[in-house]
């Protein structure tokens, strides 16, 4: 079987790599922890691996708006050939590999211009800014896919419960030409929503008052994916608050997180012969 | 100065502007002001020379969110329809991580070199409020809701015609060193130790002055051409080195106790030795004995150590950082916290990897309405700014907060107490060498790793030794920067992994002069070169390099030839690095500035010259009269306000602020069941992804008591400790046995002035005694029940003195204990599972209603304070233990604050579910029926659970538990809560009910402010 290289970026802040890498080790892929000055230096080269993940965490304190000041390394700081690490990514996506990234790491796609790319000039084109109730709050959602989420990281899931953990997680876009082109194309490719499974705009529900419940977002190729709440904070079953019950009503229940299974997808998805 | 050009960002109209909503609000509930709309926005203030091109570029394409923000490259406000003005910048020299992060930014945009060690742009908020506000009317919204005069700067006023604010450090340059010259009469001598901050009293001055006056100094000195005086730099290090917070003089003082019950004196040299180190030592005996090697490293370094298995070792420390935290509550946290994390992060080698924080806070109740005296802050802000402290240490540290408790009592509101915990794990080895050892020699090198050094926290050990009182320090506040710990955390665990690091420490309290002057034993000797120490701002003096406690600093201690390395590693992680000395083995602790030798002190007298104190103590019991409560009391709406009175109610608004999942680990949280709502016992966390084993976190405090009786009181909090972890499925250490699981405690005292004074502090011999008993108390149960402590810290004084008044803690004890756990998918949660589920109290119930939270509704305390019986404890504990074995516990809770009746609730909320149950003992006792019902529903007997058992389980628990455990009645499907009293309900009332009188408690207090 052919081995999938993930590279999980740190540094700066960024906190939640070790649960990442922990994630795709469990899915099967060789995982490595880069910081993300080595990349810059130039010491480690993202075309090595097949896949890239801004994981979370509050890269550079969160000062300047969260993700901001590493989407700006992202942006503007040259590596030794000249080339931002924005360039190195677009080349990256180009060869067909994916980035993910999660909370943190969605708010420097997001401000990088990676997502959503509606137009595809990486110009940035929606944001993620403070939550309606003012505060960071650590809660589970329960969220939906589409039915077709047009990204292989979601596949087959339908419903899904997540932790959140984040005070700037409420998504704006730039104008309501691209919301509309965002739902036109299915970006809005996961959604916060309520006890019967209909995406909402209610707290708590909704933790943070993001339009359209959007809980993630995919750029048109579905290579780049975005999302608020944490798959890596439920790699087993016993991360979810009502596991108790849960185990109770069913002895069989399976001992794996269903977080776990965005990256079993993606991990299946390099694997598979259509991508190879 | 050079020219300020200035970048002011605001969000677009229509974009919901969340934090003004918020402001607005809180200016109208907490200061009766209508401010109108309010628009908040960031100003930078850049002194960086930079082109007109380059600073609209770092405008819009680095600092602004163009999707929301509009952003001015001009110093001159749009004021159209604004009224008035504020801007909230910090003080100079206090930390701007806004002010760093866009500077690191710039360098990215402009891709210049990314050192950022010369602060150029500076961040304050800038607020427009439509109404036209009255300046004092600002600055009570600067100073109640958004700042603090001890950090921030405040303009207020009608909107300016230009913004611009930079906190630029302005210090004459003054490296000069002063002798001191001692031959003072005693009033002098004091006088001395006032202005300089000192804190020594007048038998330290003295042993001082005789030190200058030996032979072997004034002939050292003469060598050195220099007077047998102390230099300003010698005597700062004394004193930090020899204060209350670093030596525990009082911890270690010769006691005379007299307990004028048993008609005895004795007298106690040193409590801790005597209690704390002695109870571990017996303990550790008895594990050895039984070949249990877990104890690894107890009180000789900055954090316990104990093993977890052959790779892995446990590091756990508690602090406290009350003072600060009174003084300005979110620096005082934010700083505590991080301080504590380095701790673990300084222990043996260093580089442990940080697992979880916890915290445990005393405040001034929310609905506090006595006048406030100079100095001190309403509780609720107090409150709000550790929270908020504790939130950003951990959250953007990326550590879990998993266990905690907030207690309310009037007299925390002049000081609270703020206590941080945090527990990592350690590999057992770096590169085949154990990794909790510290070993120096001479030669090796003294490198100072992470943030700079400024005037910012100069005497903080020596301050948080005395009272608060008016002109306390401003220097001693601090807040701390979780960037720059986080880089320098990420570059330490690296480094120590790559065996980079010999060992490393903490700088914290008394700066280098604590921290090299501690590692300095070990080698016996250390010079420092001051001015290779990175500053801040030119201009300290000498002796404030050596004692600042500027924070996110370590020291690490290495190897010479490994220092390139070292400083390469350093490098790419961001980190600062710098080599300021060497160990060396000449006894003598030495500073040199530019190659002047500034202070040279025998190690022996810095460390060992510290005279005893002598204490007095003396116990007789408190008097106390029986609570008179009501003739009639409706048990619904007792009940019913028990759970939403302030000590017991939910503290969901607190927790899920707290990240407590980040790492994935974290398997027992604070809140848990379907909606998230039922609170639980002990925290459980695994330690890794490829197996199972955890540790359950708990934490024992229970101050109420202790106006009824030291002794139970902290007996009764270390019972509270300990049950918490059995109810989830923890086991008693048995030296005996052939597996014992490790448990490890940090004890932290926090009391009251407890030192005699006639005139200042008349009743100080009774507060000693409080502490002796508590200490006894600690020895007593450890040693019963095998459990160790293994590292701790205490605090002396925390007492407000200000218009003539003081306001003093109760002498208060935070057990904060950590088990091993084999396998974490074995542990119980505390809600209900199932209907028909048997709903069991276990444990025996006492009429203890003394200090309980049913009398304070009445403003009671009563007379019979909850009695921990040792032997009865163990049994309970051990049948526990073998229930949870075959697995017949559905759901433990233990029962604590409010009694039974509070604890089989609570254990409702989970899933909606409800109960019916019989409270009434099987064999009624004498007395009044409704003393007996009030004992039955609400007395605070410790050692009991509250437990649930599938039918198939009821007979193998009953057989194992005995008479311990007594079936009450059954879990429901009907969502109603159902207490009989021989058949008839004293409480019947829907679960939701009760449920959202809990949740919203602690709301519900806030606004009866």
């Amino acid at each position: 079987m052919r081995s999938v290289n993930a590279l999980v970026m740190t540094g700066y802040g960024i906190n939640c790599h070790e649960e990442t890498a922990a994630a795709y080790r469990m899915a099967g892929a060789q995982a490595e922890i880069v910081h993300c000055h080595d990349l810059i230096t130039g010491r480690v080269s993202v075309h090595d691996f097949d896949l890239v993940t801004f994981p979370g965490g509050f890269s550079f304190g969160d000062d300047l708006g969260a993700g901001k000041a590493l989407a700006n390394k992202v942006r503007y700081r040259r590596l030794p050939g000249g080339s931002t690490l924005l360039d190195e990514l677009q080349r990256f996506l180009a060869a067909g590999k994916f980035v993910l990234g999660i909370c943190n790491g969605f708010q420097v796609l997001v401000k990088s211009g990676l997502l959503p790319n509606v137009r595809g000039t990486c110009q940035q084109e929606a944001t993620l800014t403070v939550n309606d109730s003012g505060v960071f709050e650590d809660r589970w959602v329960q969220c939906r896919a589409l039915p077709h989420p047009g990204t292989p990281f979601l596949q087959g899931i339908d419903r899904i419960d997540l932790p959140v953990r984040h005070k700037e997680g409420k998504l704006i876009f730039r104008d309501d030409a691209l919301r509309a082109r965002i739902v036109s194309e299915g970006l809005n490719c996961l959604s916060y929503c309520d006890a019967a499974g209909q995406p909402t705009l209610q707290y708590p529900h909704n933790p943070n008052g993001s339009v359209l419940a959007c809980a993630a977002l995919r750029d048109p190729t579905g290579h780049v994916l975005g999302l608020m709440p944490h798959p890596e904070a439920y790699l087993s079953a016993l991360n979810h608050p009502d596991w108790g019950h849960r185990f109770r009503q069913d002895p069989g229940l399976s001992p794996e997180g269903e977080g776990l299974r965005l990256f079993q997808n993606i991990i299946a998805h390099c694997r598979s012969p259509e991508h190879t | 100065m050079s020219p300020v050009a200035v970048i002011h960002v605001t969000l677009k109209p229509g974009v919901r502007d969340v934090h003004a909503e918020s402001v607005a609000r809180q200016a109208a509930d907490y200061l009766r002001l209508d401010t109108g709309r309010i628009k908040t926005g960031k100003l930078y203030s850049v002194i960086e020379p930079l082109t007109p091109e380059q600073l609209r570029r770092l405008a819009r394409e680095a600092l602004c969110d163009l999707v929301i923000n509009d952003v001015r490259v001009d110093a001159r406000p749009d004021a159209a329809g604004w009224g008035s003005y504020l801007l909230v910048g910090k003080l100079p020299g206090i930390t701007d991580d806004e002010g760093m992060a866009a500077q690191r930014t710039a360098a990215d945009l402009f891709n210049l070199p990314g050192e950022a060690r010369r602060q150029s742009i500076y961040v304050s908020d800038v607020y427009f409020f439509e109404r036209e506000l009255a300046k004092s009317d600002l600055l009570a919204i600067a100073s109640e809701l958004l700042g603090n005069p001890l950090v921030h700067h405040f303009d207020c006023g009608p909107v300016p015609p230009v913004l611009a604010y930079v906190p630029s450090v302005f210090i004459e340059a003054d490296t000069s060193v002063e002798t001191v010259d001692l031959r003072l009469s005693d009033e002098e001598l004091l006088a001395l130790s006032r202005d300089r901050l000192l804190s020594l009293n007048l038998t330290e001055l003295s042993a001082i002055r005789d030190y200058y006056g030996r032979p072997g100094t004034v002939a050292r000195l003469a060598t050195l051409g220099r007077p047998a005086q102390p230099t300003d730099c010698e005597l700062e290090v004394l004193a930090q080195t020899w204060s209350e917070h670093c030596k525990h003089k009082e911890f270690n003082a010769l006691i005379t106790y007299v307990d004028e019950v048993a008609g005895t004196t004795t007298q106690i040299d040193s409590l801790f030795k005597t209690f704390i180190r002695g109870s571990t030592e017996a303990i550790s005996e008895r594990l050895r004995a039984g070949g249990h090697d877990w104890l690894v490293t107890v009180f000789n370094d900055n954090a316990g150590v104990v093993r977890i298995d052959e790779q892995r070792l446990f590091v756990w420390k508690v602090e406290t950082h009350n003072s600060p935290s009174a003084l300005d509550p979110f620096g005082g946290a934010i700083t505590g916290i991080l301080g504590n994390n380095r701790d673990p992060l300084g222990t043996g080698r260093g580089g442990a990897k940080l697992l979880f924080n916890t915290n445990v806070l005393c405040f001034g109740p929310p609905s506090y309405d006595k006048p406030l005296l100079s100095g001190q802050l309403h509780p609720q802000r107090v409150m709000d700014g550790v929270r908020r402290g504790i939130e950003e240490g951990g959250n953007k540290s990326g550590i879990p907060t998993v266990n905690g408790a907030i207690v309310f009592d009037d007299r925390y509101a002049g000081k609270p107490l703020v206590y941080c915990g945090t527990g990592a794990v350690m590999d057992a080895s770096y590169g085949g060498r154990h990794s909790w050892t510290k070993e120096i020699a001479p030669g090796d090198r003294i490198v100072v790793a992470g943030g700079r050094v400024g005037r910012d926290g100069i005497h903080g050990a020596t301050f948080s030794s005395v009272e608060i009182d008016r002109h306390s320090p401003r220097t001693a506040v601090q807040v701390g920067s979780p960037i720059t710990q986080k880089l320098l955390s990420d570059f330490l665990e690296t480094a120590c992994r790559q065996g980079l690091v010999k060992c490393s420490t903490d700088n914290g309290a008394g700066g280098l002069s604590s921290s090299i002057g501690e590692l300095a034993l070990l080698s016996n000797g250390a010079e420092l070169h001051l001015e290779r120490v990175p500053l801040k701002y030119a201009g300290l003096r000498p002796w404030e390099i050596l004692v600042s406690e500027s924070q996110e600093r370590m020291s690490l201690v290495v190897e010479p030839g490994t220092l390139p390395s070292l400083l390469e590693l350093a490098d790419r992680f961001e980190v600062e690095c710098s080599d300021i000395g060497s160990f060396t083995d000449s006894g003598l602790f030495e500073a040199y500035l530019s190659g002047a030798l500034v202070a040279t002190l025998d190690l022996d007298f810095l460390h060992h010259g510290v005279p005893r104190k002598t204490l007095s103590a003396r116990w007789r019991p408190p008097a106390t009269t029986a609570a008179h409560l009501p003739p009639m009391l409706d048990h619904n709406e007792l009940l019913t306000r028990l759970l939403g009175s302030a000590n017991i109610c939910s503290r969901e608004e607190v927790i899920r602020q707290y990240d407590h999942e980040v790492k994935g680990k974290t398997i027992v949280k604070p809140l848990m069941g379907a909606a998230g709502v039922a609170p639980q016992d002990a925290a459980v966390m695994r330690l890794g992804f490829e197996d199972y084993a955890g540790v359950a976190i708990s934490c024992g405090i229970l101050p109420r008591y202790g106006d009824l009786d030291a002794y139970q009181m902290s007996a009764g909090s270390f019972d509270e400790a300990v049950r918490q972890i059995i109810s989830i499925g923890g086991r008693l250490p048995d030296p005996a046995a052939a597996t014992c699981p490790f448990w490890s405690v940090n004890d932290n005292f926090c009391v009251p002035d407890s030192v005699y004074h006639p005139d200042t502090n008349p009743d100080g011999e009774y507060k000693l005694a409080q502490l002796v008993r508590m200490c006894q108390a600690l020895y007593d149960m450890a040693t019963f029940f095998n459990i160790p402590m293994t590292s701790g810290k205490d605090s002396m004084k925390n007492d407000l003195r200000s218009d003539g008044t003081i306001i003093s803690v109760p002498p208060t004890v935070l057990y904060s204990m950590v088990a091993g756990l084999p396998d974490v998918r074995l542990v119980v949660t505390s809600e209900f599972k199932a209907p028909g589920d048997l709903v069991y109290l276990v444990g025996a119930t006492y009429d203890e209603l003394g200090g309980s939270e049913l009398y304070r509704l009445f403003d009671q305390i009563g007379t019979q304070v909850p009695q921990v019986r040792p032997e009865q404890a163990r049994r309970i504990y051990q049948r526990m233990g073998r229930a949870h074995d075959q697995r017949l516990l559905e759901s433990c809770h233990d029962c604590s604050d409010g009694g039974l009746a509070v604890a089989a609730t609570e254990a409702a909320f989970g899933g909606g579910l409800g109960m019916d149950v019989e409270v009434s003992p099987s064999a009624p006792p004498d007395g009044a029926e409704l003393a007996r019902q009030l004992a039955a529903l609400y007395s605070e007997s410790h050692s009991r659970f509250v437990a649930s058992v599938r039918p198939a389980h009821q007979q193998k628990f009953e057989e194992i538990m005995g008479p311990d455990a007594r079936a009450l009645g059954r879990v429901t499907a009907s969502a109603r809560v159902v207490l009989r009293w021989q058949r008839h309900p004293l409480v019947e009332l829907p679960t939701g009910e009760l449920l959202d009188a809990w949740r919203h408690g602690l709301a519900r207090a806030r606004k009866g402010r």
